[in-house]
């Protein structure tokens, strides 16, 4: 979230889209009606079914699944060819004055650069024009047929409200209507917000779906608004976390990257990071990054990373290719991985195409599971007739199951989708042998280091090394833990000006990332998490509800990165002069000597309007892109992609369907499902009663919703001679499942293209372990393809065939 | 003085077991009818005693009476003398005897009774089963168990009313309680109030 | 549940006499006011009620909607009741939390026959005393929105207590209290009508005209009150009764029916004794006897 939950309060218009915030996550959605309590805000959802949160809506706009950047396109040509734009923001505050380099270009669905090979662009000149300063050339009247605002304009005028319709099926009344409501928040004081989540990830073009809502909301100047913003909805608890972490393949915490193999050095390394500016006077904040890298390998190795070994660089792995969870599970299925540690996740049914999985996993010599539940992943090996149906006699995976403790039943903090880390307190012990997540990788890590230590080996360093300055080395605590993670001092820093006054005191907690080092004197195991405990004590425990501001900003509860920021870019909240765009919903204001408000400013707070600093610091230009230079791989503007299983050619480009960038293997392409065998689109989705695979372990729960559905129109219902409360078998070209029908009004057939399109929509929380009634997990039809970026996997579009059948044998 | 043999043993038990059934019926039906009358379910157990059993009792009772009605039916057909002596029904009460006409084993209040408690009891079992909830409440809709419950307890109190004039009739005509305690009569008693039974028994033991 | 020494009581089932009436007038009404316009259906009231107070039904089927379990039962006080409609091609999902309405005048309490089985307290909850309950089932009967169900394992009945527990020591409902999107409220009936004031002219002004306050005055009133989108046809919320009143039928049966029953049945009695002692008993006499004699010894005679 760039904003915080409380913050939707503030807005005049939410949309969700991509994601079902009322369905999923009703405690948070409080604040959607909060906001038309308040405010008279509207609801606009854009969903394919009509779900709980289109109950309480405004208008709800059905949309095919998969064709959200069509919509989102359409829209930004509406927002433009309208002027529903807010100019001074866009020409202040975006990239969109900037000119773009020549070779850049698009045709045919595709950009320039494609290498069809190897399914990869060169994106070498999808590059702003620089000067002979370095700096971006730039043009403020917008007119220049190469700056990014006309570029823009000029990619999306295909997108007419004709082609939307004709893509999305959204109907064209509906669909005008939420594009006239949202161009209202073109005005300065009108903030609409934009909820998703996976709804948008779970797609071939994930990433760029996300990008689309940005740009709409940079042209509407919601961006650092009050009640603006782009805002994922977390799924789990605690996911925000495992991202700011780093608890992905490629990243290491804070977002710093981990060295490719073509980075054999620290200098190499540094240099594609640490960027300068591109336009004059601009902060560019990721010039600190060795900073927070340097103090990131003291927090890790201490006294092993010196200067000498370049903070011990060599420590770190070099990437070959990025480790996502399709490549690992891809491998795994080649026999190429022996052993999985599989930590609070359940990939046998949350990973795409479970017939893949399961054999994959059965290649394993060893698989580890850490989980306070008995996951059908611990349980892969099982039979369990048609709901997991493999011989135990034939798999030779040997499973450890090592019980953990739930979250309720540990101390420490989590962190919500508002960035705000929470501290909480341990309710109850944990039940028979199972221990913290904390202890059991403690109780690795000092075992793998004694074997080391003993036999040596290859590069025992990194491991021997690890820096464990525990006072229980068996079991650290939450608090050590956390307060490594936010940072100490490591030496005595003395103001180089003033030999008297001291920076920094060796040993104390650091105050915040400001106070970082690159010589190796502070160590901080994750910089955006500093300030989160320091001298003053745990500020993820704060607990005071006050909010002096009338916003939300609740300033002293808990503690939110990056330093107890609510609200991301809130100097955009301000005009060029530093006045509130709505004095109403004032964050903060340039007061004549600094900037100061509600909220901590996104901004150096001495940095006096006229100095023309732009209020996305953390970009070398210091404004927000619209253009997306060389960071994606499927495009610097979002352009609609077809998902790998679609109803449908591509109507923009029919030549180049579906992304041609997205991550998918050879052996993969072969199992997509044809339109003409498999006429539907699946999608899955959550329901409120359950919690992914977790929540059919309770009892209530598990009454509540006690066995698995499908959900199917009336029209295809009746088509297919099916009545609610049948057993009805959904069929993709990977596998089938069986599950009871219910029939409703809630999803209708979309006209696409001149064609009915039906949606089936599968909830995906059963499976053949928990107090449910047993049932499929919905990847054994779901496909093995992922975004270009983000490597998601694409469960929210695929092809179908629905019939009638019998019950289950019991 | 001569008796005669009104009621077999087995005649006089299973109408003791009917009236038996009866009393215990309208014990606990009563407790559930009024609260000032709840104190009698006590005699059952308590009140959730009182609700399981009156029912199952009810359940006997129409096993029983459907062999009282079996047994009983032939000498309870209408007979032209039974309209006579019930338009005459001031001179019963005011024992008027002389002016009645004869009348057969079973006289036309019996026989109202008779047929009466029949159709009540029918109309209690099917009004009973609509409202026994412990196993039949799926099988009625709501509105159907309120009539019934109104129609159960409408009928019941018929039935009360119809017993309590058996009941009185049994006592006020002195001779009749011993027919049902002991199964004799005097020949005195059949020839004052049933001549026409008399007579037939008569002609028959002198054939 | 238990009767509660900490509320007064109003009104008791099957008691002649009286209730008590200390304090009784002073206490507050209570009223929990149910939003449909801004209920989600997201199970959280009926999660809540499972925990607070300590029920588990049955893990059942799906039959063919996310409705679940399908019907109110012993086990399951509230129930979100999910109804899909579509007029002039608009789809809307009226979402309604079903349960115990806590009338003023309660159809259960008029029907029942065990004293002190069922009570309504000053502040106007009504709650079933398990302790007295002969699960009989006659408050189904009574009940004008078929809510009691009985239980198949000790076969009294059950039904939503509006928390009375919590609520004498000074809370809201479990249900309120986990709304997540303040569907539910509670309070004072005087504020929860306000309220209910803002929540409908909110609705009007989003477009639904016919939006307005369920309060049933059929049965005085309730103390769970409905907002509803659609006011004028709340029987388009899976049956919620339009117009309901304790059937005329149960105001017979419990009303007229029992004084003049059990009145005519003494009369009956009474006239039998005054005809007994005034008539005197019709007795067979000795003359009866020897004319009987005679009869015989002609025919045998014969």
């Amino acid at each position: 979230m760039t904003n915080s939950w409380t913050d939707i309060a503030n807005s005049d218009l939410v949309v969700v889209m991509g994601g079902q915030a009322g369905d999923a996550h009703p405690v948070g959605f409080k604040w959607v009606l909060e906001a038309r309590s308040r405010r008279k805000a509207r609801l606009i959802v854009v969903d394919p079914r009509f779900n709980r949160t289109a109950a309480v809506a405004d208008l709800h706009v059905p949309i095919r699944p998969g064709t959200d950047i069509a919509w989102l396109g359409g829209l930004i040509n509406h927002l433009v060819s309208h002027d529903k734009i807010q100019h001074e923001y866009v020409t202040a505050y975006t990239s969109a004055p900037y000119l773009i380099k020549q070779g850049y270009g698009f045709k045919d669905g595709l950009f320039t650069g494609y290498i069809e090979g190897k399914r990869a662009y060169d994106m070498a000149n999808w590059d702003y024009e620089l000067d002979a300063q370095g700096h971006v050339k730039a043009d403020p009247t917008l007119q220049h047929p190469r700056c990014v605002f006309q570029l823009m304009k000029a990619h999306y005028a295909r997108y007419t409200p004709e082609m939307v319709e004709r893509i999305t099926g959204s109907p064209r009344d509906k669909l005008m209507t939420a594009w006239s409501w949202i161009a209202e928040t073109a005005r300065p004081d009108k903030v609409m917000t934009a909820l998703y989540a996976v709804g948008w990830t779970q797609h071939t073009v994930g990433t760029q779906n996300i990008r689309t809502m940005a740009m709409v909301q940079l042209l509407l100047g919601n961006v650092g608004m009050a009640g603006g913003g782009v805002n994922a909805l977390r799924g789990h608890s605690n996911i925000q976390g495992l991202t700011d972490l780093g608890l992905l393949s490629n990243l290491i915490p804070g977002y710093l990257t981990l060295p490719s193999e073509h980075e054999p050095d620290f200098a190499t390394y540094m240099k594609s990071r640490g960027f300068k500016p591109l336009r004059p006077g601009q902060l560019s904040y990721w010039q600190n990054y060795k900073k927070f890298f340097v103090s990131f390998q003291k927090a890790m190795w201490g006294k092993a990373a010196t200067a000498a070994n370049d903070f011990a660089y060599d420590h770190l792995p070099k990437l070959d290719v990025v480790y996502d969870l399709l490549r690992i599970f891809n491998m795994m299925h080649k026999g190429e991985v022996n052993g999985y540690i599989c930590q609070g996740f359940n990939p046998l049914q949350a990973a795409p195409n479970k017939a893949k999985i399961s054999t994959a996993l059965a290649k394993l010599k060893f698989l580890v599971v850490m989980d306070p539940l008995t996951t059908e992943t611990a349980s892969f090996w099982e039979n369990h007739g048609e709901y997991n149906a493999v011989d135990p006699a034939k798999i030779k995976t040997e499973v450890f199951r090592l019980p953990t403790n739930c979250f309720a039943e540990e101390e420490g903090a989590l962190v919500n989708s508002g960035r705000w880390l929470q501290w909480h307190w341990k309710g109850a012990e944990p039940p028979g042998e199972a221990k913290t997540d904390i202890a059991i990788m403690a109780a690795l890590h000092l075992r793998l280091r004694e074997l080391y230590k003993k036999e040596g080996g290859a590069f025992p360093d990194p491991i021997v090394d690890l820096n464990w300055p525990y006072i229980h080395p068996e079991s650290p605590s939450p608090e050590e833990l956390a307060k490594e993670i936010n940072g100490s001092a490591l030496e005595d820093v003395v103001d180089p000006k003033n030999p008297n006054k001291k920076l920094l005191t060796k040993g104390r907690q650091l105050n915040l990332f400001l106070e970082l080092r690159d010589d190796g004197k502070t160590a901080c195991g994750c910089w955006i998490y500093s300030g989160s405990f320091t001298e003053k004590g745990n500020m993820m425990a704060q607990r005071e509800v006050s909010d002096p501001s009338g916003l939300g900003v609740f300033p002293q509860w808990a503690w939110s990165w990056p330093a107890n920021r609510r609200i991301l870019y809130n100097r955009a909240s301000c005009d060029p002069d530093g006045r509130p765009w709505d004095p109403k919903r004032m964050l903060i204001e340039w007061n004549g000597t600094k900037w100061a408000g509600f909220d901590v400013p996104d901004f150096p707070p001495l940095s006096k309007p006229s100095a023309g600093m732009g209020p996305f610091i953390m970009l070398p230009e210091g404004t927000a892109r619209l253009f997306a230079r060389g960071f994606l791989k499927d495009g610097p503007f979002p352009e609609h992609y077809e998902p790998f299983e679609a109803p449908i050619a591509n109507l923009l480009h029919p030549k180049v369907n579906s992304n041609p960038a997205a991550r998918v293997f050879k052996s993969d392409l072969a199992v997509f499902g044809k339109p003409s065998e498999f006429p539907y689109v699946g999608t899955t989705y959550r329901v409120t009663e359950l919690f992914h695979f977790w929540a059919k372990h309770a009892l209530i729960n598990a009454i509540l919703q006690p066995q698995q559905f499908v959900e199917l129109s009336e029209d295809l219902a009746k088509k297919k001679g099916i009545m609610a409360g049948d057993w009805v078998k959904v069929r993709s070209n990977r596998g089938q499942l069986r599950a009871v029908a219910v029939v409703t009004k809630r999803l209708k057939p979309l006209k696409v293209d001149g064609k009915t399109i039906e949606v089936v929509g599968l909830p995906f929380h059963w499976g053949f372990t928990g107090l449910t009634k047993k049932g499929y997990p919905s990847n054994v039809l779901t496909p093995f393809v992922g975004d270009a970026n983000a490597e998601t996997p694409e469960f929210k579009a695929f092809l179908v065939d629905i019939e009638k059948t019998t019950a289950p044998a019991v | 003085m001569t008796y005669i043999e009104r009621y077999t043993r087995w005649q006089r038990f299973i109408h003791a077991a009917v009236a038996l059934l009866m009393v215990l019926l309208i014990l606990s039906g009563l407790a559930l009818f009024h609260p000032a009358l709840f104190f009698l379910s006590d005699l059952f157990g308590g009140g959730t005693w009182n609700r399981i059993l009156h029912p199952w009792l009810g359940v006997v009772l129409v096993v029983g009476f459907a062999l009282v009605f079996v047994r009983f039916v032939p000498d309870n057909l209408w007979r032209r003398e039974d309209s006579q002596w019930l338009r005459q029904i001031p001179d019963v009460l005011a024992k008027r005897d002389d002016k009645l006409p004869a009348i057969g084993r079973y006289n036309a209040g019996v026989k109202i009774i008779f047929w009466g408690m029949t159709v009540f009891i029918l109309l209690l079992l099917v009004s009973g089963i609509a409202l026994w909830d412990t196993y039949f409440a799926s099988a009625f809709s709501i509105e159907v168990r309120r009539i019934a419950a109104v129609v159960h307890a409408v009928v019941a109190w018929l039935a009360i009313l119809f017993l309590i004039v058996h009941v009185y009739a049994a006592i006020w005509v002195r001779g009749t309680m011993q027919g049902m305690t002991q199964g004799r009569v005097t020949a005195g008693w059949a020839r004052k109030h049933h001549r026409k039974w008399f007579d037939e028994l008569l002609t028959k033991e002198t054939k | 549940m238990a009767s509660l020494q900490s509320l007064d009581i109003k009104r008791r089932s099957a008691t002649t006499l009286p209730a008590p009436d200390v304090r009784v007038g002073h206490e507050e009404e209570v009223a929990k006011l149910i939003d449909v316009g801004r209920c989600i259906g997201c199970k959280a009231c009926q999660a809540a009620c499972l925990e607070w107070n300590d029920l588990r039904g049955e893990v059942g089927t799906n039959t063919g909607s996310i409705q679940n379990p399908p019907d109110l039962t012993a086990n399951t006080w509230t129930l979100m009741r999910f109804t899909e409609i579509e007029e002039d091609g608009k789809v809307e999902w009226l979402i309604r939390k079903d349960g115990c309405m806590h009338c003023a005048d309660p159809g259960c309490l008029e029907a029942c026959p065990a004293p002190g089985a069922i009570v309504q307290y000053a502040n106007g909850v009504v709650d079933f005393i398990s302790e007295n309950c002969i699960g009989c089932g006659y408050c189904i009967k009574g009940c004008p929105f078929n809510i009691p169900r009985l239980s198949r394992t000790d076969g009294r009945a059950y039904k939503c207590s509006l928390c009375s527990d919590r609520v004498a020591v000074g809370l809201e409902p479990a249900c309120a209290k986990a709304c997540p999107t303040q569907a539910i409220s509670f309070g004072s009936k005087p504020d929860m009508l306000e309220l209910a004031s803002l929540r409908v002219e909110g609705l009007k002004e989003r477009g639904y005209k016919k939006a307005g306050l369920y309060d049933a005055p059929g049965v005085g009133g309730t103390h769970v009150l409905y907002v509803l989108q659609r006011a004028d046809r709340p029987e388009l919320y899976q049956g919620l009764p339009k117009d309901p009143k304790i059937s005329p039928l149960v105001s017979f049966w419990k009303g007229l029916a029992k004084p003049v029953g059990l009145g005519v049945i003494g009369l009956g009695v009474l006239a039998g004794f005054f005809h007994y002692v005034t008539v005197g008993p019709d007795t067979v006499e000795e003359e009866d006897e020897r004319a009987a004699e005679r009869d015989m010894a002609e025919r045998r005679g014969r």
